[in-house]
């Protein structure tokens, strides 16, 4: 058990190994690094342009909020009366506070962003397909962990934006079919946003969801590797590709990555502090009164719909995503992004419909349509909610058939174009919340006034 | 040691329908594992059901004497989260703030007659009534008591509806 004497890096990422043994495999065995990557990696896995990074950036932010989060916690009150003086106190006179708080409120967003890009990437180079269902699945049920993280952190302030963004997301889950009510009564614990809700989102911020997070996120890593890295086009019989040792060729790019992030949230965080609006006021909401920015999409909807109708859509659409691996069984065409040149045009169809359609919709309901008022005989539950729910899921099927049958697409790239559709709508739905509806939650042009 | 010839050999058993010993204890260990998660499941149940604090909203409010209410007004009680409307006929109803939509809190414009929501822009009239979608029924109300003239509202119990009718005012 002699040896020579380990410098401290050594020591944090090798367990040192008996000398007489030299196997291969206790090397890997013994490597830190080379539990999470394997030890080679096809050179153009390796490309900056397929991965973009965003799983090991989404990953690295997800480290950044706990890291922030936990300073988070020795600073801050969970009660009614001192929540909003605690983020106060903060703010002004702890040392540094402002910027940690900064941090993890800009990590949160921006984890939001690279998990639904990332949702994008996978789904585009059909990271689901070959054995990949399984993963894809709990990519999902994280990104809507991510989103639960950021509901929940979100009242915590206890500002007017936080009690009405989650007056608002509250009210929303109601409107789930059977279990919405019970739902709602076991989050808020009362009847109204207070003392119980913050209480309980403050648990589910701080144990519940980092414990799921944790499994699912380790789970997500090990299965990647288990499913043979990430996917990659298939290769003919004679072509070899050329196979590249994570250290350093893979390590080195993600470490210049995460310093790259890291840099960026810094000099973000140092310039833009979080924001704090006034004290939470139960009696006046503000005025347009809007959810998290990630959830203005599902608002902008609610604006056109019944509320259940708009959660049964979107319920729905989440519910394809989920089964989409069961759908879309061509293997050919992993790893290529938008699968073929049939495919890509398939996108650029749905990017072009969904760009023309979404805005002029939302521009006709506003000023033109209004199916209750011209059909009062008929329940509100039909003309505002069934109505819309059938005309949108009808314009899906439409599209889907127009690509398969007018364009001849496969069902793999007329996927591709319905999903480009459904993304991009959600975009643009999203945009339209958060910039063009002002007071009232009227239409607004945000750079002319 | 004298085994029954109707119970095979412990390890010897060759369809999943024989209940000899070795299947006998995976199934007793199955239930008692069912019946532990559910005393765990319903003791967290339990533990996490919501009750209403004392002293926080859902208990009698006194709003005054009813004479102090003009017909045709609207009072509103911040602390109990209503308004007290006083119909033209003189009939009371309580109407609870909270929008039917999203759960904003609506505002009374007096030049506008109405209740209006800064959300998502519903508007309803001076009964609660919808006039404007997307709220999709009337605002909820309270239940009404007058005890020697005086207006007692219940703001522990919201009733729902779906529009007004004249049988929900209360009169003094």
């Amino acid at each position: 058990m002699t040896g020579k004497i380990s410098s401290w890096k050594r020591r944090l990422l090798y367990t040192d190994a008996v000398p007489d043994d030299r196997s291969r495999m206790r090397a890997v065995a013994n490597n830190l690094i080379l539990h999470l990557h394997p030890t080679k990696v096809p050179a153009p896995a390796l490309r900056w342009t397929y991965t973009w990074g965003l799983g090991g950036l989404s990953a690295l932010l997800a480290v950044m909020l706990v890291a922030t989060g936990v300073l988070l916690m020795f600073r801050y009150d969970a009660s009614v009366e001192r929540a909003y003086t605690s983020i106060q106190w903060l703010e002004t006179q702890v040392a540094l506070g402002s910027l940690i708080r900064a941090l993890h409120h800009w990590s949160a967003n921006l984890l939001v962003i690279t998990a639904f890009l990332h949702l994008l990437r996978v789904f585009f180079t059909g990271g689901f397909k070959e054995g990949r269902s399984t993963n894809w699945a709990i990519g999902l049920i994280l990104l809507l962990v991510v989103v639960a993280f950021n509901f929940t952190g979100y009242l915590l302030p206890w500002d007017q934006l936080a009690f009405w963004a989650i007056t608002v997301g509250t009210s929303l889950l109601t409107y789930i079919p059977v279990v919405g009510e019970a739902l709602t009564n076991f989050l808020l614990a009362g009847p109204e946003v207070g003392q119980g809700a913050l209480r309980n989102f403050y648990a589910i911020h701080v144990a519940v969801l980092p414990a799921v997070l944790i499994a699912l996120l380790s789970y997500h890593f090990w299965k990647v590797r288990k499913d043979g890295g990430i996917s990659q086009p298939k290769l003919g019989p004679r072509e070899r590709v050329e196979r590249l040792t994570t250290i350093p060729h893979l390590v080195r790019i993600e470490l210049a990555a995460a310093a790259a992030l890291i840099a960026g949230l810094l000099l973000f965080a140092i310039f833009v502090p979080a924001p704090l609006e006034a004290l939470a006021d139960p009696t006046h909401p503000p005025n347009p009164a809007k959810a998290a920015w990630y959830f203005l999409g599902l608002q902008e909807l609610l604006l056109h719909m019944h509320p259940l109708a708009a959660m049964v859509l979107a319920g729905a659409l989440l519910l394809a995503a989920f089964f989409l691996p069961r759908w879309d069984r061509e293997e050919g065409d992993v790893g290529i992004y938008f699968r073929s040149r049939t495919g890509r045009i398939a996108a650029l169809i749905g990017l072009l419909l969904s760009g023309a359609f979404v805005p002029l919709l939302v521009v006709l309901d506003e000023y033109w349509l209004d199916l209750p008022s011209s059909l009062p005989e008929w329940p509100a539950l039909v003309t505002n909610g069934l109505f819309p729910l059938l005309l949108t899921l009808g314009g899906l099927a439409l599209i889907y058939a127009f690509l398969r049958m007018g364009l001849r697409a496969n069902r793999s790239e007329a996927t591709v174009g319905l999903f480009t559709f459904v993304a991009t709508s959600l975009i643009l739905l999203t945009l339209t919340g958060i910039f063009f509806r002002g007071p009232n939650m009227a239409l607004v042009a945000p750079f002319l006034t | 040691m004298t085994a029954t010839p109707t119970i095979p050999p412990a390890g010897g058993d060759t369809g999943a329908d024989n209940l000899n010993r070795r299947n006998f204890l995976k199934l007793g260990m199955g239930a008692l594992g069912a019946l532990v998660a559910l005393e765990i499941g319903g003791a967290s149940l339990f533990f996490l059901q919501p009750r209403s604090l004392s002293g926080e909203f859902g208990r009698i409010v006194s709003a005054g004497p009813a004479d102090s209410f003009p017909p045709g007004s609207v009072t509103e009680f911040p602390d109990g989260r209503f308004f007290l409307v006083r119909a033209a006929d003189g009939g009371f109803l309580a109407v609870y703030r909270r929008c039917t939509h999203l759960g904003c809190s609506v505002e009374w414009e007096a030049n506008e007659n109405r209740f209006f929501c800064p959300c998502h822009a519903s508007s309803f009239d001076l009964h609660g009534h919808v006039e404007n979608p997307p709220a999709p029924r009337a605002l909820d109300t309270f239940p009404i008591q007058v005890k020697e003239g005086q207006i007692l509202v219940n703001t522990g119990e919201g009733q729902t509806r779906d529009g007004f009718s004249p049988s929900q005012l209360v009169y003094a």
